[in-house]
């Protein structure tokens, strides 16, 4: 099969456009490796290839959409011709349009490193191992590891629309995870800790090690807690979480489809003065830096929250036309997907104080290592709050036993204005979140 | 998308033989093709108009060679025959020993014709957006305080060959069609919501048996009960869970720690459990792949194993776990029909189909009437669980609280947590009135696949509600 460029393809697709058709037309092509050891060996060498096409068409504001994970010729013209047919049943909405350029130049960020392609396999096989073997010597507790990983991915992504877009990306990148079991008196506990880098020489293996043992060896000898307000210090993993749920509630199709607990506060003093969160994809240490939008748009920062005040909503085009603002560049899509709006590259503002002095100002609280259930116990729309807990009692200013099997719960509104402090100890997380520790107080821990 | 697919199998029987003798060629002992071609279509309706109709082709090849503990693996979406040879060669790599032919002989006709009444894709769009109009409809006049309402149909055909070298040629075709109403009710302590989903694994005529209506009314009328719902309270309690109401509760609390994989990894508080008693005397737990046109029914797995009724607890001892082809070869036996995959780009492991815990005898109103004070749970949403240890938790979509024997106050939403192995234990009493319960999707390593649960009215006699009231 000859290789064709994508943006030959997009082309093709865009200048078959009837009279009134806008079109937009997102291509991908990848490849991917993952190898998994166990037990000193190779467990499995798994590798691939992808392919992806997503067309929308929108005719007079009736949109219709239709993807395929291949660039067969056939099957792209499929897709083509089904997202026209898809359209005729769609029903008018007049904010409904594909993005036009808005003239803001892209950050012009270099995020593509061609090195990581040049891990040769054997290289990754000896990585996958010696995590493993580094997370059994690293401890006598530790007495297996579940999963052992190596991942490395490149692809390229094109976007092209009949509104003059044109864009051509190319990215890679190189992961590996691991989960240690840790063991003791016939209790079990497992870890996880992993690490996403555009290069080799950025993955941090050490951390990695030591991260996911202690989280296995730290838990062992857990014990329920009482029910009680407490408060809490979220590591930065968690506090991620939490904001992560508080910056789904700021998109702009949240607030336009009333389905956010804040759309009638900007402006207003959401949270404590202490926490500014902005979304910043052209700050290139992040991980989930990008030149572009999902819409083909210049990423740009935005300040969502400034000062404890809401400062400004999150949108793609389609949002920001219906709330007669402006796209803040904050389209977000896989090729199989229509635009959604959301972050890229999360980051707070950092306090000034470091971790151990935080946890010195606590009394009575808990420090979160790790929760669950943020699927299943938040419901952005209403805000509450209430998910599983585990990580360790803080008893007069230091770390005590451990804890499991617990709750806590409040509601994001709540929670916001009940934060106590914001940790200076920040740091950029695998996923590209730039976060520090929070501590929040009147904290409902539901235990024994 | 087009429907006029050829007949015959996926894939040419004497492509297949080739792609697995290229396999097989630098020494792999075993080797595997799974085919797949899934078309799927979805369309919402959204503050009051359709909002977006979407449709969705995928079509490739994974290949799987397995010499003593290695596995290899490679897949592709190029279907010709040297896209397969270099799939085949890429998955024969992992395993170097040395080079050899071998005969490949498929037993079998790799056909599968598909079960379903009516094929969805062949139903009119107008049809399908007229459903959505109608449930739009039913659940805005259900309250004026009914703020947003969103309407899902989705429908999805999955044909799959599975052809392996010790001679399995056999194929499925598995159509699912779902349908869900969200609600957001607006009162003056804010924004509540409300979901309600049907969906089986058969094609349009789940419409000749399920009212849209009627399901788009339930919705709204969760939303709009959660209105002036109170915080639930914080810490053990008894708890009644409704039955379909909560199947995943099992799912979570001991069917992950009952999947092979997991179990030799050392990685389930469930290993070297076998023959004991891990559940209360009460709880007989089966996962059932062959369930109808529940949402987890296959006819074989995604390993070409055909699925079957496992019986995992019986009368609280544990009798057995799941297993898929490489633990149930490791162990020296057949595979229990659970080796799952989200597709062809995916290697397969041991899954859940239809978990269910099977009847008691005691009247559901009963169960109400013996509880002094706790929470009765209409209806979980999702859940997770730590296999190590057995810790879980899931969602509240719907709970009240049980004062005296009665239900009275709805609840606003919180998770439960507890441990599998001790809730187990703490079953205490179930009814007779055993329900399957909503469609599921379950995520594990990063795949998703199509599970159902169900369970008849049972009580928790303690577990940890994380609710916000004292």
């Amino acid at each position: 099969m000859t290789i064709r460029e994508l943006p030959d393809i997009a082309k093709e697709i865009i200048d078959s456009a009837k009279a009134g058709e806008e079109i937009e037309v997102a291509l991908s092509r990848g490849r991917s490796t993952t190898v998994n050891a166990y037990r000193g060996e190779v467990e499995s060498l798994k590798s691939g290839s992808s392919q992806g096409v997503g067309v929308r068409i929108i005719i007079d504001g009736c949109e219709g959409f239709a993807s395929a994970g291949s660039l067969d010729p056939e099957i792209v013209l499929e897709v083509v011709n089904e997202a026209r047919q898809n359209l005729t049943f769609a029903e008018k909405d007049p904010h409904q349009a594909i993005a036009t350029p808005d003239g803001v130049k892209p950050p012009g960020l270099d995020l593509f490193d061609r090195s990581v392609l040049e891990v040769s396999e054997k290289e990754k096989i000896a990585i996958a191992i010696d995590l493993e073997r580094r997370c059994l010597d690293r401890d006598k507790r530790i007495t297996g590891v579940r999963a052992s990983t190596w991942a490395d991915g490149w692809a390229e992504f094109a976007l092209a629309s009949t509104a003059g877009i044109a864009i051509h990306e190319e990215g890679g990148s190189c992961s590996v995870g691991v989960q240690p079991l840790a063991e003791e008196s016939g209790e079990t506990q497992i870890g996880y800790y992993g690490d996403v880098a555009r290069r080799l020489e950025n993955l941090d293996l050490q951390k990695v090690v030591a991260e996911a043992v202690d989280g296995a060896t730290s838990l062992l000898g857990a014990t329920k807690p009482a029910s009680q307000r407490v408060t809490v210090i979220f590591e930065p993993s968690v506090a991620a979480a939490f904001l992560g749920v508080v910056a789904g509630s700021l998109t702009g199709d949240r607030v336009a489809k009333g389905r956010s607990p804040f759309a009638e506060r900007m402006g207003e003093t959401i949270a404590v003065a202490d926490l500014t969160l902005f979304d910043d994809p052209t700050d290139e240490r992040s991980l989930g830096a990008e030149n572009y939008d999902g819409e083909g748009l210049a990423t740009r920062r935005n300040d969502l929250i400034v000062s404890g005040s809401l400062n400004t909503f999150l949108h793609n085009s389609y949002t920001a036309r219906r709330l007669g603002v402006i796209s803040t560049g904050s389209a977000v899509r896989g090729v199989r997907s229509r635009p959604g709006v959301g972050m890229h590259a999360m980051q707070i503002l950092p306090g000034d104080r470091t971790r151990e002095e935080l946890i010195r100002n606590v009394r009575n609280g808990i420090f979160v290592r790790g929760v669950n259930g943020l699927h299943s116990g938040v419901n952005p729309v209403s805000g509450d709050f209430s998910v599983g807990a585990y990580g360790h009692r803080i008893v007069d200013g230091s770390l005590g036993e451990p804890f499991r099997e617990a709750t806590i719960a409040s509601t994001v509104q709540r929670m916001l204005l009940d934060i106590v402090e914001v940790g200076g100890d920040f740091e950029f997380l695998p996923g590209g979140t730039g976060m520090s520790s929070l501590v929040i107080a009147e904290i409902a821990l539901s235990g024994s | 998308m087009s429907e006029d697919l050829a007949p015959g199998p996926l894939l040419d029987p004497s492509l297949v033989e080739t792609t697995l003798r290229v396999a097989l060629s630098k020494g792999g002992e075993w080797a595997e093709l799974f085919a797949e071609d899934r078309q799927s279509a979805s369309s919402s309706f959204d503050e009051g108009r359709v909002d977006s109709m979407s449709s969705s082709r995928d079509r490739g090849v994974g290949i799987r060679v397995t010499v003593g503990e290695i596995t290899g693996f490679a897949h592709t979406s190029d279907l010709s025959s040297q896209g397969l040879k270099e799939a085949a060669e890429v998955a024969a790599s992992a395993a170097t020993s040395s080079s050899r032919t071998t005969a490949v002989a498929l037993n079998g006709d790799g056909l599968a014709s598909t079960r379903v009444k009516m094929l969805p894709n062949l139903v009119s769009k107008e049809s399908k957006v007229a459903l959505l109009r109608r449930a739009n409809e039913a659940a805005r006049s259900a309250g004026s305080a009914i703020s947003q309402v969103t309407v899902g149909y989705s429908e999805g055909r999955r044909r799959i060959l599975v052809a392996n070298t010790a001679g399995i040629f056999r194929a499925d075709d598995q159509v699912r069609t779902l349908f869900s109403v969200n609600c957001v009710a607006t009162g003056d302590q804010g924004l509540q919501t409300g979901r309600e989903t049907v969906g089986y694994t058969v094609g349009y005529e789940l419409f000749e048996e399920n009212d849209v209506e009627a399901l788009a009314e339930r919705a709204a009328n969760r939303a709009i009960t959660k209105l002036r719902a109170r915080p639930a309270p914080s810490g053990e309690l008894p708890v009644v869970i409704k039955n379909g109401g909560g199947g995943v509760l099992f799912h979570e609390a001991c069917g992950h720690g009952l999947e092979a994989d997991l179990v030799k990894k050392g990685a389930s508080v469930f290993r070297d459990r076998i023959g004991q008693q891990v559940a209360s005397s009460l709880v007989t737990l089966i996962d059932d792949g062959t369930m109808g046109v529940e949402w987890g029914a296959l006819s074989i797995d995604d390993e070409g194993a055909f699925t079957q009724s496992n019986t995992l607890i019986e009368n609280g001892v544990l009798t057995d776990y799941m297993w898929d082809h490489l633990r149930s070869k490791d162990a020296g036996r057949v595979p229990s029909g659970n080796g799952r995959r989200q597709s062809y780009q995916h290697l397969p492991m041991v899954r859940m189909t239809n978990t269910f815990v099977t009847n008691g005898e005691t009247e559901p109103a009963d169960i109400i009437a013996d509880t002094t004070r706790g929470v009765y749970v209409a209806q979980l949403g999702g859940g997770q669980v730590n296999t190590a240890t057995g810790d879980f938790v899931f969602g509240m979509t719907e709970a009240y609280l049980i004062e005296n024997g009665e239900i009275t106050e709805p609840l606003r939403e919180g998770n439960l947590i507890g441990n599998g192995p001790e809730v187990l234990k703490n079953i205490d009493v179930i009814a007779n009135d055993f329900a399957m319960g909503s469609p599921g999707t379950c995520g594990k390593d990063g795949q998703g696949v199509p599970v159902g649960d169900g369970q008849p009215t049972l009580r928790v006699s303690a577990l940890t509600v994380g609710g916000t009231a004292a």
